[in-house]
């Protein structure tokens, strides 16, 4: 029973949506992360 | 082929097994979000630390008061979260192997947001013990659950890259802790602590039942287009299954969980003392500012490599991927007081982001290979019980770094150079961890389950 990805019903919107809902938050804190870690190399 | 699909929960409600199974043309890239959005949230317990200061001030304000709670009291609440979080994994696998991903994850958001509300109540009344229920029991019992809910399901759709699939749930519990701790100390600016823990608690319990509601569990009989299930063993990796009572009876569970134990060891270790050891081997050039940028960086390496290693491993294979982590590991190890030596921040630097990179890595990349040597069915249950590993490392890293510092420092060793010692006991470490990878053979075959292709 195999399945083709490319065929699926499962809408883009949805799949981008549910993306974004863990892929924002985590680039926010990444983006903090790394502003923080801009220090170490500051002096 | 032997799915979750095929053991039910007993119910047919909405949190059941049966409702999660997908429809035809589901879109299994749905899956990795739903895994996500349950790490994500669990791993704010490595961000715990900056409720630390604030909850030791609740009374006397700028200063502690006679009744405040001291540092190391609060200190509790981070080692119950971790004990429970090993006990709820270790125990509660084979649960989770029968009830599915989506009530196990209900149940992981209800006890981790419910533990943070619980907690928010022990604050605001000024009783610890309500925090350490809270967070610590609870919210143990939540992240153990949280966890390992959604390792088998990712496995069972994407059976030709479970590294990778693993790899980035796995990264989103390295991840947790830059959201969690930025979010908290605003929370804490706007609500005050106990405010905090509530808030943090309802978005926690919102978006881990976000989780619960999109994932699915693959249709008996799915596979991926082009992908064709094993029909026999090679190498390291079985085309069979193993019980999960079955799989502690043998060699390669405990050579696996050496592994695990003796690489989170090392990577933890260093993990907890990351800003003192910097200033300390770099005195004046390292400020406190800096050292907390140094692990800010160290942080998101671990998250890096999480995915990077267990995606890496699908083509290398897990037992390679292991010899790459300690070999490279010995050497970066040893080679780290050369770094302090030349007084080389960038060298140091670079040497601890790869280190804490096959830190991760070793975390992400354990379930592909319990799969490989164990087969799908019972890997869940299996991994939980293999995070016992964790709990241990927890306890051994730390220790075996401030002990032998604290040692160096009393026999009049420069603080600069205390740390010569721990980093080569650290690589003897890494080479008992090379010794047992290179011990890993595949499991007899009376250990299998009797006609159970591991197929997903």
């Amino acid at each position: 029973m195999a399945q083709n990805e490319s065929t699926t019903t499962t809408g883009s919107a949805k799949l981008y949506l549910a993306w974004a809902f863990v892929g924002v938050p985590l680039a926010w804190g990444v983006v903090m992360t790394l502003i923080k870690a801009m220090d170490l190399f500051a002096g | 082929m032997s799915t979750a699909t095929t053991a039910g929960s007993g119910s047919s409600g909405w949190l059941s097994r049966e409702r999660t199974i997908a429809k035809p043309g589901f879109n299994r890239w749905m899956v990795p979000p739903a895994a996500l959005c349950v790490h994500l949230c669990i791993g704010q317990v490595y961000a715990f630390s900056v409720f630390n200061k604030p909850m030791s001030l609740l009374i006397g304000g700028d200063q502690p008061a006679p009744a405040d709670w001291s540092i190391p009291a609060l200190g509790w609440i981070f080692s119950i979260a971790i004990v429970f979080l090993g006990l709820a994994a270790a125990f509660g696998g084979a649960w989770v192997e029968k009830v599915g991903p989506r009530k196990t994850m209900a149940t992981a958001a209800l006890l981790f947001g419910g533990g943070f509300i619980v907690a928010g109540f022990g604050i605001a009344t000024h009783q610890l013990w309500l925090v350490y229920l809270g967070y610590g029991v609870l919210g143990g019992c939540g992240l153990g659950l949280g966890y390992i809910s959604p390792v088998k399901t990712l496995m069972t759709w994407f059976p030709d890259r479970p590294g990778m699939a693993t790899g980035m749930a796995i990264m989103g519990f390295g991840g947790g802790a830059f959201i969690a701790s930025p979010l908290s100390v605003f929370l804490m600016n706007q609500v005050g602590v106990a405010g905090a823990f509530f808030v943090l608690g309802v978005i926690y319990f919102i978006y881990m039942m976000v989780g619960a509601t999109i994932v699915r569990t693959p249709a008996k009989g799915w596979a991926p287009k082009g992908y064709v299930a094993p029909t026999k063993s090679k190498g390291l990796v079985t085309s069979a299954n193993v019980h999960v009572d079955e799989a502690l009876k043998t060699k390669q569970f405990w050579l696996l969980w050496g592994v695990l134990c003796l690489n989170v060891t090392a990577g933890i270790g260093v993990l907890g003392q990351a800003s003192l050891m910097s200033q300390e081997m770099f005195p004046g050039v390292i400020t406190a500012a800096a050292a907390a940028g140094f692990v800010g960086l160290l942080s998101l390496f671990n998250m890096l490599g999480r995915f990077f290693w267990a995606s890496t491993s699908d083509y290398i294979g897990r037992k390679t991927t292991y010899m790459i982590f300690f070999a490279l590991g010995i050497a970066l190890y040893a080679a780290v007081p050369f770094a302090g030596q030349i007084g080389s921040v960038a060298l140091f630097v670079l040497f601890y982001a790869v280190i804490l990179s096959m830190y991760g890595g070793g975390f992400a990349t354990i379930p592909a290979y319990l799969k490989d040597v164990f087969g799908t069915r019972y890997v869940g249950a299996i991994h939980g019980r293999l995070l016992t590993a964790w709990s241990v490392a927890g306890v051994l890293g730390p220790v075996l770094v401030n002990y032998i510092r604290e040692y160096q420092i009393a026999s009049g060793v420069p603080k600069a150079e205390a740390y010569t010692v721990t980093m080569y006991i650290m690589a003897g470490l890494l080479a008992v961890g090379l010794v047992l990878n290179l011990m890993m053979t595949p499991v007899d075959e009376k250990h299998h389950l009797a006609a159970e292709p591991a197929t997903a």
